[in-house]
């Protein structure tokens, strides 16, 4: 193990503008050791590794992988074939981070999607993958042949009783097919609608058969996570859950860009010292910490540590742990309609308070920005912050909206009253 | 009429998932690579192929992004709006663009080469702002960039 | 009982697999919803059921979730009145406002619109949007249904009522976020025959009933009661409503015994017959006075809105004609050789008044033997309990079914929405059972996730294609005789004490085998048939045999018309006997019910009934060809102007009650002939002053008919004194409507025949179930005010019985009697094939036929044949034929049909202008036409 493997194993095979490993590069980074260690544990004994490796899913919502895993039932009378799907469908505005994993080591992220399947004893893998992604789809399609021939795929892979098919499924463009729900309807060749919960994927997903779906990072962290325990898991973070975390920037930083980091680095570290904080002549205004449907932060909050908990208590949420960065020289307004032009497009139209609040959103900040706005905009604004709540709506869809509109109505104030009185945007 | 190219390439699929429904979006995709867009011929066809209506053939069509129910030029430039490339000023970069062509967003230029339509974020924001040509990203673009781009596609 | 907490008061709850919503309207509670509906159950779309939850009596904040996805568990704390709830709810209905073009005032919908039910109910009353609204193309939809899409708020029911519960494929949703439509690909009519449902499962105008339009009128003028469908034999409910003397729409009443929520296109658009310019509205004499006056125009004749005819000049004429009529009749009738010709579409009533006027043994039926056989094989097997019937609802709750000969979307459309659900039930109990975890009963989306395509076990046997094919993987096709076998080896195969049926073909016997074992694999399975004696038999054979090994088997059998079942009760031959008695010179005088003979008797024998040997007295709604032939004429009411009691096929007996009184002398069948008995009596006494008298009567004369009488409360019943209106307190302007002829308002008649009142004076409150004239609660103006009606959402209706099963229920198990009747094989005769009677569910019945929206889309004629037979006889698709049969020639289009066996042919039956042919006949078929 050399030390950047060590400490950041999902990008230790990725080097910028290289082509990705192949699979006898990948084997010789002790590439598919996870799933050899794998498949000499019972699936029981994969899924407890797993949770003691207090690993969060990295799609957005942080939920524990380990604990979404053990609510597979696993008695053989249960529905077969059981089903695993891999979320690669990264649409999430300012997100960037799974397109770098699929990109540079697409064996890394076969391995971990055997690994969980075993965990689940899945007999069919999916990985729903974005249509935009044309190169990654076509580099995991190679690595999956690749896979195949060496047995990593297919029938008692590596000799054992276990045995998986694996294929890519190509989106055809929806950013609620990234909803885990969505998901198995659009993999179903229906609308990418959103199901409820309860039943849960786990015990009614694709077909009405038990599904897990994991993001592409999460997924990419289990073989490593297998091969080296969960003790050595948790000591990559330096916050309460595991490993490390990709973290990005963009927008007017000197060096936008991605890395691996542990998890809990402060966003300090991250936007000055990594991204080489603001471009010269720009100050920081503010900054969503992991995606477009996360509230947003302020430069007084620079010294929270990006995990979980921390962003948490800060006010936002780490989400996709890629951050967006807004300048002072840009109008947070302007920022705001993008966001919410994108939502409400994107709103399936299946609940009425994503569908009908959204696009009133988006008009009204219009209105405000071009100066058309009234005082009465910002009570229409705040009665959707208010309504549109987890758990108001059907899906997540609609209350991540919400996150940046009401969080910038707090920070932004004063932009939104200038706006109203002056009759015009001030940034422009 | 579909292809025999077309319907083989369908029929190959189908092994893959356990319900027929689910060769739909796939099927969509397929016609499209070839014929560019699916006109209302094609979802018919591609309903009679799959033995289902075109109705229920539509309501999936008509739901996603990628699928074209309207024509579009030999090359489709997907524009992203979102927004760190918004904060990278890439309204100045798409307002080039559109007087290049002479087409706004969603419409073909008049010699059929390109079609523009706006973009959820297509995931390469540290490189804002960015755009797809076909299979082709390009990032960190600026109008003299954008001039340089065009001139590769025919 | 376990109990839950809404808003702090204890309630208890009976059945745990309701959801909250469900059970706080069961409760009484107002609580506002769009997308769930009591037989399409929960999705949780529309966000507008929304109440606070408490984890427990420490949880103050508690959190919103959606009534109708939520589970009901003992201790359940739930706020409907909490602030925070109430104001999401009106919230929801200001975001539905939103793209809504709050068009009311020319919406067809406004006064009974639930959208807007909802938007008094949440409190939002001011439209903060102040942005463009998107709109949208709207589409042609056929003749039954108008689309107006700018008024649709998105709650998804139309598709998950037309694709998900009726199985249609032809309306779906498309596009995206706020730009969704709901249509179909392009302009044209909705295929399925349950269409006109989304009339009413539409909360708002998008889609409104195109008949109403040509004549519209606000729910709130409608005069209303309850009725019965005439359409076909399994008695649907509906409400009908009638303005200024025209009948002017048709839904569904509902009855958890019979139809539920939903009736067919057939049933809700074929009523039209009623104000058709063919009515017959004066009695008449042939060849006197007004005799042969031309039935008047649609409205031509100015009526006030009790139906009475205001031009008092016109009615007095016909008053004294009617003394005229009746005096002729009565010198046809008294001390002459008199015969009856009943009626399987007239009511028990005015056959049992035909029968009393014209004595047992002079009685016919008015249907060919074969049917009658076939009807009376149907009663004796459902009332002796050999084998135990369904109702229509709930053959929609068993888990196999086997088709049988029937062409069911045709001959008995309600029902192929049962068996739809039916196809469901298996998949549905096995994913319940499989899914760690379960899944709700109520949870429509998980429900249908959990079963994809899977369908139960599901077999159609019929000569030709139906539409419920789609269910069965391998349809069996057959001659009817080869069916029947087919079906004696499946009981054969379930009970080997059952006979068997040799000889059958590989495939034949395979299909029985698979047949045997998937009716075998239900809990209960069901068996559907009654075209023909045989395929009766058969099906008998098989639910005795299923019973036998302990099932819980039953047999829907269709019967041709709404009251087949009732006048099969009685005594009679088939009419074949009554041409027979005619021809032979035993007869003056035929008094014809409700019966137009041509589409009963073969030409020739028509000829010799109608042909002048013996005079005829006829009872009609509308001009045909036998009151043609009749000296005298009396203008019969419909099932809308007047009241009776139909039985339907499952010998049910229900009840329609006198909608309105209709312009002219229209009377019903069974008081015209009261009063010719009255005309004939020495004490010229009216033996049937009103329908209880009749009924009485009827129940003393004939033991089977005893149950008909007090199904609803008769004519004395009052509620706290009153009489229960016929239309709504808001009705508007009585005073006014007769103003151009005077300003006096003239007194509502008086209803003899039941408690019920032709104005809106009388009992306000909750009628007897049998008597709900109209849906309407405060607050409630839509139809799903229904939900306070019943018992419990779904359940039975408030207030007694609605009808009343003659025959009785599941007795003790009891040995099987197997018929041993087996048909011999079916044998192509050379040269000549099976000409089989086809049914259309737009053109095979009379009355409909004359509903101007189903004429327009009724069946043509043709004959169908096979693809082998086509290339042998010459024949090709589009061309013409000439078919020889029974003694006739009949020149056809050709329509070859690729699933029709070799050696049958279809002919469509019931078709307006055509004559009756006694199938299913060898005919001979070649190329050419009439005459060539
Ligand atoms: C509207 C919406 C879009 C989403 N898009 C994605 C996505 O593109 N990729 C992803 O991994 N998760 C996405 N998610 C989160 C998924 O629903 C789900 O939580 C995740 O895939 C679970 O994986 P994890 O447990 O490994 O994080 C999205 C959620 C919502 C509500
Ligand atoms: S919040 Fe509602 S409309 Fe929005 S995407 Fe989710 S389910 Fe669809
Ligand atoms: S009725 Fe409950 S969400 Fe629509």
């Amino acid at each position: 193990m050399t030390t950047t493997d060590e400490k950041r194993p999902l990008t230790r095979n990725i080097r910028a503008g290289a082509e990705p490993p192949d699979v006898s590069a990948y084997e010789k980074s002790a590439g598919y050791e996870g799933l050899r260690a794998a498949l000499k544990m019972t699936p029981a004994e994969v899924q407890d590794c797993v949770k003691k490796s207090t690993l969060r899913g990295r799609g957005g919502a942080g939920f524990p992988t380990g604990v979404k895993w053990s609510v597979v039932p696993m008695d053989p009378r249960a529905r077969s074939p059981k089903y695993f799907v891999v979320n690669a469908d990264e649409m999430e505005p300012g997100t960037m981070k799974d397109r770098l994993l699929l990109e540079g080591d697409p064996h890394q992220l076969i391995e971990g999607i055997v690994i969980g399947a075993y965990a689940v004893q899945a007999a069919r893998a999916f990985i729903y993958i974005r249509w935009d992604y044309k190169r990654a789809a076509r580099i995991l399609e190679h690595a999956i042949r690749e896979a195949y021939e060496r047995g990593y795929l297919g029938n008692r892979i590596l000799g054992s009783e276990f045995s998986l098919e694996l294929h890519v499924h190509v989106s055809n463009g929806r950013y609620m097919c990234g909803e885990e729900t969505g998901l198995m309807n659009a993999l179903e060749g229906k609308r990418a609608t959103p199901r409820n919960k309860p039943p849960f994927p786990q015990q009614s997903g694709l077909w009405g058969h038990p599904t897990i779906v994991n993001n592409v990072e999460t997924v990419c962290n289990i073989p490593h996570i297998v091969r080296n325990g969960p003790d050595w898991f948790k000591a990559l973070s330096r916050s309460e859950d595991g490993g490390t975390k990709i973290y990005g920037v963009s927008g007017r930083v000197k060096n936008p860009g991605l890395w691996e980091l542990p998890l809990g680095t402060p966003l300090r570290d991250i936007i000055e010292g990594e991204a080489g904080g603001m471009i010269d002549g720009y100050g920081l205004k503010g900054l969503l910490p992991g995606g477009g449907s996360t509230d947003f932060l302020t430069p007084d909050h620079l010294d929270v540590p990006m995990d979980y908990g921390s962003v948490q208590k800060a006010g936002s949420r780490l989400g996709t742990g890629t951050i967006v960065v807004l300048d002072d020289r840009t109008c947070p307004i302007g920022m705001l309609i993008s966001l919410e032009v994108f939502f409400a497009r994107e709103s399936c139209g299946w609940c009425t308070p994503c569908r009908e609040g959204l696009p009133w959103i988006a008009r009204v900040l219009t209105a405000i920005e071009e100066g058309r706005g009234e005082t009465r905009d910002l009570d229409i604004l705040q009665f959707h912050t208010k309504a549109i709540r987890p758990g108001n709506t059907f899906c997540a869809l609609a209350p991540g909206a919400i996150e940046p509109l009401e969080s910038g109505l707090k920070f932004y104030r004063a932009d939104f009253e200038r706006h109203i009185s002056e009759k015009r945007c001030s940034y422009k | 009429m579909l292809s025999d190219k077309e319907r083989e390439e369908i029929e190959a699929e189908m092994a893959r998932y356990p319900h027929k429904r689910a060769m739909v979006p796939e099927a969509l995709r397929i016609v499209q690579t070839h014929r560019g867009w699916i006109s209302d011929e094609s979802v018919r066809d591609v309903a009679e192929l799959m033995g289902m209506s075109a109705e229920e053939i539509d309501t999936i069509a008509s739901s996603y992004n990628m699928i074209f129910r309207r024509p579009v030029g030999r090359h489709v430039i997907l524009f992203c709006d979102n927004v760190s490339c918004w904060i990278m000023r890439s309204d100045a970069v798409r307002d080039h663009l559109v007087k290049r062509l002479a087409a706004g967003p969603g419409e073909t230029t008049k010699d059929g080469r390109y079609t523009v339509l706006p973009s959820a974020c297509l995931g390469d924001c540290h490189h804002a702002p960015v755009m797809m040509v076909d299979d082709e990203m390009h990032g960190n673009l600026t109008p003299e960039k954008i001039d340089r781009i065009l001139e590769r596609y025919t | 009982m376990p109990e839950l907490l809404i808003d702090g008061e204890k309630y208890q709850y009976e059945d745990a697999h309701k959801n909250l919503l469900a059970s706080a309207l069961s409760m009484g509670f107002d609580l506002p919803y769009f997308c769930w509906h009591p037989a399409l159950d929960s999705v949780g779309a529309c966000r507008q059921c929304a109440v606070k939850v408490y984890r427990d009596e420490n949880d103050t904040r508690g959190r919103i979730v959606m009534a109708c996805m939520t589970a009901l568990t003992p201790g359940l704390r739930a706020s409907i009145m909490d602030p925070e709830a109430v104001s999401f709810r009106a919230g929801i209905t200001e975001w539905l406002m939103v793209n809504h073009p709050h068009d009311c005032p020319i919406c067809d919908e406004g006064g009974e619109c639930h959208l807007q039910d909802m938007t008094v109910m949440t409190g939002h009353n001011y439209r903060r949007y102040r942005f463009d609204k998107r709109t949208h193309r709207n589409q042609y939809l056929g003749p039954f249904v108008n689309h107006e899409m700018n008024r649709c708020i998105q709650c998804y029911r139309c598709v998950r009522f037309y694709r998900d519960f009726a199985q249609g494929s032809d309306l779906d949703v498309f596009g995206w976020h706020d730009n969704v439509y709901f249509g179909r690909a392009e302009d044209g009519m909705l295929e399925s025959e349950f269409s006109g449902n989304l009339v009413e499962i539409c909360p708002t105008g998008v889609f409104t009933d195109k008949t109403l339009k040509r004549h519209y009128t606000r729910k709130w003028d409608l005069q209303t009661a309850p009725s019965v469908c005439e359409h076909c034999g399994l008695g649907c409910n509906t409400i009908q409503g009638e303005h200024e003397g025209i009948l002017r729409r048709r839904y569904a009443r509902y009855n958890p015994n019979v139809n539920g929520y939903f009736i067919c296109d057939r049933g809700r658009f074929g009523y039209e017959y009623v104000n058709s310019a063919r009515r017959i509205r004066e009695p008449m004499i042939r060849g006197r006075t007004a005799s042969n006056r031309a039935p008047a125009a649609e409205g031509a004749v100015a009526v006030n809105q009790m139906g009475n005819t205001i031009l008092p000049s016109e009615a007095a004429e016909s008053a004294l004609e009617a003394k005229d009529v009746l005096a002729r009749a009565a010198e046809l009738i008294a001390g002459r050789k008199v015969i009856g010709i009943g009626s399987p579409r007239a009511s028990v009533e005015s056959n049992f008044a035909l029968f009393s006027l014209v004595g047992a043994g002079r009685f016919y039926q008015g249907t060919p033997a074969s049917e009658l056989k076939a009807v009376r094989r149907i009663h004796d097997l459902l009332s002796s309990g050999v084998v135990p019937g369904a109702s229509t609802q709930e053959a929609a709750s068993c888990d196999a079914v086997l088709v049988l000969g029937e062409d069911v979307t045709n001959s008995a459309p309600r029902l192929a929405l049962s068996l739809r659900q039916a196809s469901l039930r298996k998949p549905e109990a096995a994913a319940k059972a499989e899914i760690v975890g379960g899944v709700q009963s109520w949870d429509d989306a998980a429900l249908r996730e959990a079963v994809q395509s899977e369908r139960g076990p599901f077999f159609v046997a019929t000569p030709a294609w139906t539409k419920l094919d789609e269910l069965d993987g391998s349809p069996f096709r057959g001659a009817p005789d080869d069916l029947a076998r087919l079906a004696f080896q499946v009981a054969h195969l379930v009970d080997p004490k059952a006979p068997a049926a040799g000889g059958l073909s590989a495939e034949a016997a395979r299909a029985a085998e698979r047949i045997a074992a998937g009716l075998r694999s239900g809990a209960k399975p069901l068996v559907v048939s009654g075209s023909s004696l045989p395929l009766i038999e058969a099906a008998s054979n098989v639910v005795q045999a299923l019973r036998s090994g302990g099932l819980d088997a039953r047999a829907v059998f269709t019967v041709p018309e709404a009251n087949s079942m009732g006048c099969a009760m009685m005594e009679g031959e088939g009419i074949e006997a009554a041409a027979g008695a005619v021809e032979r010179g035993e007869v003056e005088t035929v008094i014809v019910l409700e019966n137009d003979l041509a589409r009963r008797l073969p030409r020739a024998s028509l000829a010799k009934l109608l042909g002048g040997r013996a005079r005829i007295v006829a009872l009609d709604h509308l001009a045909n060809a036998t009151t043609e032939k009749a000296e005298v004429v009396f203008p019969a009411a419909t099932v809308s102007e007047g009241d009776g009691t139909f039985v339907n096929n499952e010998g049910r007996a229900q009840r329609f009650v006198q909608v309105f009184n209709p312009r002219g002398d229209v009377k019903e069948s069974w008081r015209w002939l009261g009063l010719i008995m009255a005309e004939i009596a020495p004490d010229r006494r009216n033996p049937w002053p009103n329908l209880d008298a009749i009924q009485a009567q009827a129940g003393a004369a004939l033991p089977q008919l005893k149950a008909l009488s007090g199904i609803v409360p008769g004519a004395g019943f009052r509620a706290v004194g009153q009489r229960i209106p016929r239309l709504s307190h808001r009705a508007a302007s009585r005073t006014a409507i007769t103003a151009n002829v005077t300003v006096h308002e003239p007194p509502p008649p008086v209803d003899p025949d039941s408690p019920l009142n032709f104005s809106m004076e009388g009992f306000k409150g909750m009628p007897p179930a049998g008597l709900l004239a109209r849906y309407w609660a405060p607050g409630w103006n839509s139809v799903q005010s229904l939900n306070k009606f019943q018992v419990e959402v779904a359940g039975i209706l408030k207030g007694g019985e609605t009808d009343r099963l003659l025959f009785p229920g599941l007795g003790a198990a009891r040995a099987p009697s197997y018929s041993t009747a087996l048909p011999p094989a079916f044998a192509p005769a050379d040269g000549e094939l099976l000409l089989l009677g086809a049914r259309h569910i737009y053109g095979s019945e009379e009355l409909s036929n004359h509903a101007e929206a189903v004429a327009e889309v009724a069946a043509k004629p043709y004959v169908a044949v096979s693809r082998t037979d086509a290339s042998r006889l010459g024949l090709a698709h589009g061309g013409s034929a000439l078919v020889r049969v029974r003694g006739e020639e009949l020149a056809l289009g050709v329509v070859v049909k690729d699933d029709l066996p070799a050696g049958l042919a279809l002919y469509p039956v019931g078709l307006a202008g055509e004559g009756y042919l006694e199938l299913p006949a060898p005919a001979k078929v070649g190329p050419g036409r009439v005459g060539a």
